[in-house]
């Protein structure tokens, strides 16, 4: 292992990449990029399997929704299982 | 013609690592470390289909080498992952290290091109060993887990070899055909395959022990020993539905453990459960899609999770540390390992244009043409969230995220191109996946881009991106970690020995004191009336002995008179 260079995070010049201006300009595009692929669904006719999955925006709201629910169903089960990294050294 | 000279591509590379040692010796280390693995990658490709070689032992059929469609995908993507792990891993000090690993390589090409049960066994356990050594040559920190992890193979190999002694007893042959679980000896060889697939109740020696290792072991252990399992299961147990509910859980468990994680590597042993159950899954849908989903799957999850490792590896070896809440802001100075991470990560997730694309929705499509809709429903969402817990999660958190402050260099050349390697093959296969195609066990007519499916795809997994950047807060990294089951026997488990064996150790001390107490308690007794002072022992007086023969004279001549 090398221990590496290191400088002070709160004097080290920003980069372009984390302004906030860039970061603002980063979510807008993100979300049109989004919208779009929502409102491509009017022009492609998807052969469904099941019938939900074949209506308009099905992979969008289905993959937000299992993102929220498995993020959650993590916390609930973090809330019994978290221990600090140090528990089995002691 | 030389049609006659067969050699085995798993022996070569076993061989390899036997005289690595000596090679490295004579300067030979770097082409000894290349050459092998190069070899038998030539082999696995150009070796003709059929029952290459046989042998008798002991009075058994055994076919040590033969080679068809399923054989060669399996034994190809050892072979090159062997070759692009050990370029990797030219800087690694450790030689016992690099040996092992090419052992444990060997053995999973053997394992792939075994005809027979008894030659599974013996590659699997070989495997079982080199692994071992691979995880312990990372140190001290590595032993305790290092232990564990062999405890539980030797589980396996106990349970695999029970059920192959069985099945040979019950049918008299030897052959590894598909399997169906009518005996117990098919289900006790459907367990042994099921531990090292990282199945539960024990997927957790996966997580335990791999993230102990070395930079460039953890790279190999990814490959070999799930991935052996996953193809010994396509062959044995093909269309086995309860391989479905144990994959499912198998993903399940990855995600949500990975969600909580904040060690890079951990979070990656993690996906490895995630990404395998995707696999176990498509064996137990079992169609001939499905099973090809499987097989694809495993030749690109192999690329991409070695190339995440590598990633991971060298940010480890040139910063010392592995946990996000140390790290961040490291693209500032290592740009190209953390694209090669980014690539991984997209491949990972399916990504369209990357090998996952073209692997996983085989397995999807698999379970909607059989009309699983729950299996078809979960797949979907395990998909996506897939993209949020290591497709952004582990370049956010390494790369990006806050800025650590740290500026570590890139690794060393030989680091990168095995990097760049992997990286061309993640997205060669994504674009162009025909060669890929061609190598699987069944004729394939899937078409994996159409406008259709890539447009689903990509809403997928950028809806799950937008939920990853909005729950931010929840995800920040902790200096936790999550309790597993082994915990059982990290914690209980020491425990109940450490009272077992005090009690009996215990009523063993008591008994043996008791033993040691009669016999001196005897001893003394004996010694007391025979030894050199004792009545019956002890040398007496002539005057006592004239005396009592008066005392016995008189008494007899008395008793005469009566």
């Amino acid at each position: 292992m090398i221990e590496p260079k290191r400088v002070d995070p709160a004097t080290a010049p920003k980069p372009w990449l984390e302004r906030p201006a860039t970061i603002r300009m980063l979510w807008v595009v993100s979300g049109v990029i989004l919208a779009g692929l929502v409102l491509a669904d009017l022009a492609i006719e998807h052969h469904s399997h099941f019938g939900v999955d074949g209506t308009m925006g099905f992979g969008a709201w289905y993959g937000f929704a299992a993102c929220v629910v498995l993020v959650l169903a993590a916390k609930a089960l973090g809330l019994l299982l978290k221990k600090p990294d140090s528990y089995y050294d002691r | 013609m030389i049609a006659s000279l067969v050699l085995s591509p798993g022996l070569v590379l076993i061989a390899g690592g036997l005289m690595l040692p000596l090679l490295a010796r004579i300067g030979l280390r770097s082409v000894a470390l290349l050459a092998f693995p190069a070899l038998a990658l030539v082999l696995a490709l150009a070796l003709p289909d059929g029952v290459l070689v046989t042998s008798r032992f002991l009075g058994l059929d055994l076919v040590p080498l033969k080679m068809d469609a399923t054989s060669r995908v399996f034994a190809t993507v050892f072979a090159l992952m062997s070759f692009a792990g050990s370029l990797y891993a030219l800087n690694q000090k450790s030689t016992i290290e690099l040996a092992s690993a090419h052992v444990y390589a060997g053995s999973a090409i053997g394992v792939a091109t075994a005809g027979d049960l008894v030659t599974v066994f013996i590659y699997w356990e070989a495997m079982a060993l080199a692994s071992t050594l691979v995880i312990l040559s990372a140190g001290t920190k590595a032993h305790a887990s290092g232990i564990r992890y062999a405890g539980i193979h030797m589980l396996g190999g106990v349970l695999l070899m029970a059920g192959i002694a069985g099945e040979i007893a019950a049918t008299g042959s030897t052959a590894f055909t598909a399997l169906d679980l009518s005996t117990v000896p098919r289900m006790l060889i459907l367990s042994g395959f099921l531990v090292n697939v990282a199945a539960p109740p024990l997927s957790a020696w996966l997580p335990d022990a791999y993230p102990t290792s070395s930079w460039s072991g953890m790279v190999v252990l990814s490959a070999f020993t799930t991935k052996t399992a996953v193809y010994v299961l396509l062959r044995g147990f093909p269309g086995t539905e309860l391989l479905i509910p144990i994959g499912l859980f198998m993903i399940f468990y990855g995600i949500i453990y990975a969600i909580l994680e904040n060690d890079m590597r951990r979070i990656l042993a993690y996906s490895i459960v995630n990404q395998v159950g995707f696999m176990v899954t498509g064996i137990g849908i079992g169609t001939e899609l499905a099973l090809n989903g499987a097989a694809a799957h495993a030749f690109t999850h192999i690329i991409y999770k070695a190339l995440l490792l590598m990633s991971a590896g060298s940010v480890l070896l040139m910063t010392g540390r592995s946990k996000c809440t140390d790290l961040g802001g490291l693209y500032r100075t290592m740009p190209l390992t953390a694209v090669c991470g980014i690539v991984g990560a997209l491949a990972m997730s399916s990504f369209p244009w990357t090998s996952g694309f073209v692997s996983k929705s085989m397995i999807s499509d698999a379970a909607g043409r059989e009309h699983l809709a729950v299996v078809w429903f979960l797949l979907a969402a395990a998909s996506a969230s897939a993209f949020l817990y290591v497709g952004i999660k582990f370049p956010w958190f390494v790369f990006f995220q806050k800025d650590s402050g740290l500026r570590p260099e890139e690794p060393p050349l030989n680091m990168r191109v095995a990097m760049i390697l992997l990286a061309a093959i993640c997205i060669g296969l994504g674009v162009y996946p025909d060669p890929l195609y061609a190598m699987l066990p069944y004729p394939v007519a899937y078409v994996p881009y159409t406008v259709s499916h890539v447009v689903n795809q990509l809403q997928l997994l950028l809806f799950s991106g937008l939920a990853f950047f909005l729950m931010l807060p929840l995800l920040e990294r902790t200096l936790t970690i999550t309790l597993d089951v082994d915990w059982l026997w990290r914690r209980p488990g020491p425990w109940v020995a450490g009272v077992l064996d005090r009690y009996s150790g215990l009523t063993w001390e008591k008994l043996v004191d008791q033993v040691i107490a009669i016999s001196t308690q005897l001893y003394k007794l004996l010694y007391r009336h025979h030894g050199p002072d004792g009545l019956f022992g002890r040398s007496w007086p002539t005057g006592t002995m004239a005396f009592w023969t008066t005392v016995m004279l008189g008494t007899v001549m008395i008793l005469s008179y009566l």
